[in-house]
């Protein structure tokens, strides 16, 4: 059974790069523009992973990533931030929130994808 | 039956009392606890006022003029209600000064003149022997009436009585030796005489206990009290007449004379300037002698009328000289005792006057008349002694005695002419002249070193020839004939009615002309030359003396070089070598030296040791000695000029340092302020490369995603393919229109943007800006209405710019209108001074919050779920700052649901525009 990503961002280009990418790896992919719709989407059905973008609208991704972690039913959702903020404060604060990765825009498309596998052990 | 032996062993032995005093106040002044630090005994040494001539001569003035004795008791009281001003100011200047003696503070004041304190001195020493003659021969007579007691045995005339039997010649002699002792015992920097002081004081009471110890005898003892003496009196015509005021013009004018000379005299007889100013030890001692010496007074005169009325009551024939009723009447009552306390209170009053008299007029003539003489006298050598104390002290002895010899010779000569009252106004008259000097130099900075000499010899010279020359005439000196044909004959020259003045009383006469001549010489000589370098300064330190406080502004005035080495020795061969280091010591102690070595030679010890030098030889010798051991560069007097508008502009200076405190304050203030705002631009930028950054990394992050996708997958469906690349290129176009505005903006705000300012018809903006945008509104078929208004004047502004503000107005409408319902209104007005644009739309509308924050840079508005708004954030921030450039404003009116309006306005005169230049400069 392949793995569900949810992919967070309210850039659409960015929306599709991703999708196109993780569908390419054979990864099942659900779609949010912001911060509510994201966690929506948690509840519908529940994600392996969150590629999370920080900047949303709503509801930013520290908070999204925030709810996640304090629901105990969410505690295997593993979650990547990605942001184009790439301040020492903010990955320090994305990690402090039980955040499993963070990377910055932009990113090479091989490390991210890595990334997401090692995170989902499928390396 | 009192023996000679037995008056002259009472009086050695009262005068061996008073050297006790005198011994022990010295003692205790050496000790440091000063017995004369009191304000009773100040007062009641300043009765050293009253002399014999109190004593005995105001009972004669009251036997032949009634009360016509008082004014010379009633001018120092009213003196005395304006010390706390004169007193007071001549005291703080002497103190500050070191003044010695009066001649010193008259020379002083006129630049330091040694001619002037020579001719003060020879004025005050001419003037005051009459007035010790006064003492000789009241002492003489009242121990020669004594003698005779029980019987009432008038003295000889002065003249008959062969030289080694006079007893007045042993007095004198007597009371030499006794002032020496007294007076001159040792140096003092200060010329302070503590123990005489308290000696001075003890007398003071002494003779007033006498005089109404004879007082009470008299209205109680002989009489039934004061009511019953003049019901006597009232039945003797003569004595009627005594008791009612002068009756005519001159009697008044007399009146008045007198108590103008008396008040003169309080102030400035020596005796009194050496008690009062000289010996005074705190200046708030004079507020108790403001009234207790006029309470003094009062008490010495309240018996003289009764004594006066009873002796002429009791000696109805005129046998018996009214001056000595106040020893008589007791003797004739055949009261020993208290006859002899009587003639110890005239000898203690006699005592008391010649010894501070001629101790003063001693150091006058010893400072101001014979030192400036011996040091210029270059055969002496005087400039080769190592001590010079001894030489000092000398001349003071010789001149107490020489100038008690010359108060025994006019004894001799004029003693008899002259009632006690006469002798001393002839006196007080020679001592007013230094009024016009002395009160001038202390109020009036203008008065001349010349202006003085010539006001000082002029009424010197009237003082002589109208009182002192006629006094010796009618003793048989000269002939008469001058005071009756007047000088060579001519009336007008006549002494005692000079220039056809008639009807005066001899001293009111005599104090006319000597003050009309002196107070006008000394005003004209002094108006004509402005006052040179030092009576500028001295001047200034007297006159101002409240301002220059404790002598710290006089070595302001005072430029040169000078070693301690010079100016120790020069010190220890006047006050003695050893009193000389003690000297130097203290200061250099005080200043926080240890030795006299660390001392440095500067101005303010140039001064300490004139000051110095001058308590022991006078203001003006000790100038002319410390300037030949140090070298004085001269001030000019533009300097001084400069140093005392210094002075008084301290004041103002402080209250500009204020200001200026104030005002860094404030600036200090403003500073912090300004950081503030740094800081919170610094924040603000900090943020805002923050933004920038987020908004290049965000186009970046699809174009390498896409980029890569296509590189590793050439084989990427065609629909994919162009999808990817269109996204690709969109992003780019992004990028590139993020730099550009970012780099515009930073431009305009640095002030670095150019403008092509000129005159933009509006008009024609607004058509080329929807010409411009008319594909985006044909894109999502928008309607665009136009309602330009004709004839709308032309602005000042840059054409590129306000076409840039359009279309970022236009294309936000554009953004946020609904394809296909959406329409936009373009409006031109003009108002006012004012032309207006108007952009409208029909879209969602902003709410109020958004209204406020849609300015500000990077801050977009938009449902991101449904149309994530396109641009960079920059434009409005841009176009605001466009607007507001040409003095315009551009602004938003909006409801939500309610579409918006974009509105600016351009001023249309070019004032707005400069004006608006200004602040942005700034």
């Amino acid at each position: 059974m392949s793995k569900r990503i949810l992919i967070v961002d309210d850039e659409p280009n960015i929306v599709v790069s991703l999708e196109f990418l993780m569908k390419r790896e054979g990864f099942e992919v659900a779609v949010a523009a912001d911060g509510e719709a994201a966690l929506r989407s948690v509840e519908e059905k529940k994600p392996d992973l969150v590629l999370l973008d920080i900047m949303l609208p709503k509801k930013n991704g520290f908070e999204v990533c925030q709810t996640i972690r304090a629901n105990p039913e969410w505690q295997s959702i593993k979650v990547v931030m990605l942001t184009a903020k790439g301040r020492d404060t903010e990955v320090a604060k994305g990690t402090a929130l039980g955040a499993d990765a963070y990377m910055t825009k932009p990113f090479s498309t091989k490390d991210l994808i890595a990334q997401v596998r090692q995170i989902l052990d499928m390396a | 039956m009192l023996q000679g032996w037995v008056i002259a062993s009472v009086s050695f032995a009262y005068l061996g009392v008073l050297f006790g005093i005198a011994y022990f106040g010295d003692k205790r002044a050496d000790a440091g606890r000063s017995v004369i630090a009191n304000p009773t005994i100040y007062a009641l040494s300043l009765a050293v006022y009253c002399t014999t001539w109190t004593f005995y001569g105001s009972v004669g003035r009251a036997a032949t003029t009634g009360i016509g004795f008082l004014p010379i008791y009633l001018g120092p009281t009213l003196m005395a209600g304006l010390w706390w001003y004169v007193m007071l100011k001549i005291i703080r200047i002497s103190k500050a000064n070191r003044i010695t003696s009066i001649a010193d503070f008259i020379s002083s004041r006129y630049g330091k003149s040694q001619s002037l304190g020579g001719l003060v001195t020879i004025i005050a020493v001419v003037g005051i022997v009459p007035y010790i003659s006064l003492q000789l021969k009241a002492v003489s007579n009242s121990f020669i009436i004594l003698l005779n007691y029980p019987g009432i045995v008038m003295p000889a005339k002065a003249g008959a009585q062969p030289l080694l039997q006079d007893s007045a010649l042993y007095i004198a002699m007597i009371l030499a030796a006794f002032t020496i002792l007294f007076g001159t015992r040792h140096l003092d920097a200060t010329e302070r005489h503590e123990g005489m002081v308290a000696a001075i004081a003890f007398e003071s009471l002494v003779k007033l206990l006498a005089f109404l110890a004879v007082g009470i005898f008299v209205t109680f003892g002989i009489y039934n009290g004061f009511g019953d003496i003049f019901d006597r009196a009232e039945l003797v015509p003569k004595l009627k007449a005594l008791m009612t005021v002068a009756d005519s013009g001159a009697s008044y004018g007399s009146w008045w004379s007198l108590t103008f000379l008396s008040m003169l005299s309080i102030m400035f007889l020596p005796r009194q300037f050496q008690i009062a100013v000289v010996e005074n030890v705190n200046e708030r001692h004079l507020a108790r002698a403001i009234w207790l010496f006029p309470l003094y007074l009062i008490l010495i005169n309240i018996f003289v009328l009764p004594i006066a009325v009873g002796g002429m009551l009791h000696f109805p024939d005129g046998s018996v000289d009214a001056d000595t009723f106040v020893l008589t009447l007791p003797m004739v009552e055949r009261q020993e005792a208290l006859a002899l306390f009587v003639f110890i209170g005239g000898l203690s009053a006699a005592t008391g006057m010649v010894i501070v008299e001629t101790i003063a007029l001693s150091t006058m003539v010893c400072n101001d008349l014979v030192m400036p003489v011996l040091l210029r006298w270059k055969a002496l050598r005087l400039h080769e002694e190592q001590d010079l104390s001894w030489l000092l002290l000398s001349i003071r002895r010789w001149a107490i005695a020489a100038i008690l010899l010359l108060g025994y010779i006019y004894f001799r000569a004029a003693g008899e002419a002259y009632a006690l009252v006469g002798i001393g106004l002839i006196s007080f008259a020679a001592v007013a002249q230094f009024a016009p000097a002395i009160f001038g130099g202390i109020y009036w900075k203008g008065g001349t070193r010349q202006g003085a000499i010539a006001g000082l010899t002029a009424g010197f010279a009237v003082w002589t020839y109208t009182l002192l020359l006629p006094s010796f005439a009618k003793s048989g000196w000269l002939s008469l004939d001058f005071i009756k044909e007047g000088l060579f004959g001519v009336t007008l020259l006549k002494p005692q009615q000079l220039f056809g003045l008639a009807g005066l009383d001899e001293i009111s006469h005599s104090l006319f002309w000597s003050m009309l001549a002196n107070i006008g010489c000394y005003v004209a000589v002094s108006l004509r030359r402005r006052p040179d370098v030092v009576e500028t300064s001295q001047g200034t330190l007297f006159v101002d003396v409240f301002r220059h406080t404790e002598g710290a502004g006089r070595s302001r005035f005072w430029r040169g070089s000078a070693q301690v080495q010079d100016l120790l020795p020069l010190i220890g061969r006047f006050l003695g070598p050893e009193r000389a280091r003690e000297a130097f010591l203290a200061y250099a102690r005080r200043h926080g030296q240890t030795s006299i070595e660390q001392l440095q030679a500067n101005a303010d010890l140039v001064h300490f040791a004139e000051t110095l030098l001058a308590g022991a030889i006078g203001g003006a010798s000790a100038r002319v000695m410390v300037a030949s051991v140090v070298k004085e560069e001269p001030l000019g007097i533009d300097e001084v000029m400069n140093i005392l508008d210094e002075a008084s502009q301290v004041r103002a200076y402080s209250r500009q340092l204020e200001q200026k405190s104030r005002e860094l304050e404030a600036a200090t203030a403003e500073l912090r302020a300004a950081n503030e705002r740094l800081k919170e631009l610094d924040r603000m930028k900090d943020d805002f490369m923050s933004t920038v950054t987020h908004e290049l990394r965000t186009p970046l992050t699809s174009i390498r995603a896409f980029s890569e996708i296509l590189l590793e997958d050439p084989k990427t469906n065609l629909a994919n393919r162009k999808k990817f690349l269109a996204i690709i290129v969109k992003e780019t176009e992004r990028l590139t229109r993020l730099i550009n505005q970012v780099l515009d903006m930073a431009k305009i705000e640095s002030g670095n943007a150019e403008w092509h300012t000129a005159e933009i018809d509006l008009h024609e903006v607004i058509e080329e800006s929807v010409a411009a945008t008319s594909s985006l509104f044909g894109d999502k078929r928008l309607s665009l209405d136009m309602a330009l208004e004709g004839g709308v004047p032309k602005v000042m502004a840059d054409r590129d710019r306000l076409i840039q503000v359009m279309l970022n107005l236009l294309s936000n409408a554009v953004k946020f209108c609904e394809a296909d319902r959406g329409r936009v209104a373009v409006k031109l007005s003009a108002g006012g001074d004012a032309v207006r644009v108007d952009v409208e739309d029909n879209g969602p509308g902003i709410s109020e919050q958004d209204q406020r924050t849609i300015f500000e840079k990077f801050r977009q508005v938009g449902d991101t779920m449904t149309a994530k708004p396109q641009g960079t954030g920059l434009g409005l921030p841009i176009s605001r700052q466009i607007i507001e450039h040409f003095g315009g404003r551009l602004w938003v009116e909006s409801s939500p649901g309610q579409g918006a309006t974009f509105s600016f306005t351009l001023p249309l005169n070019r004032e707005g525009d400069t004006r608006h230049e200004e602040r942005t400069e700034k």
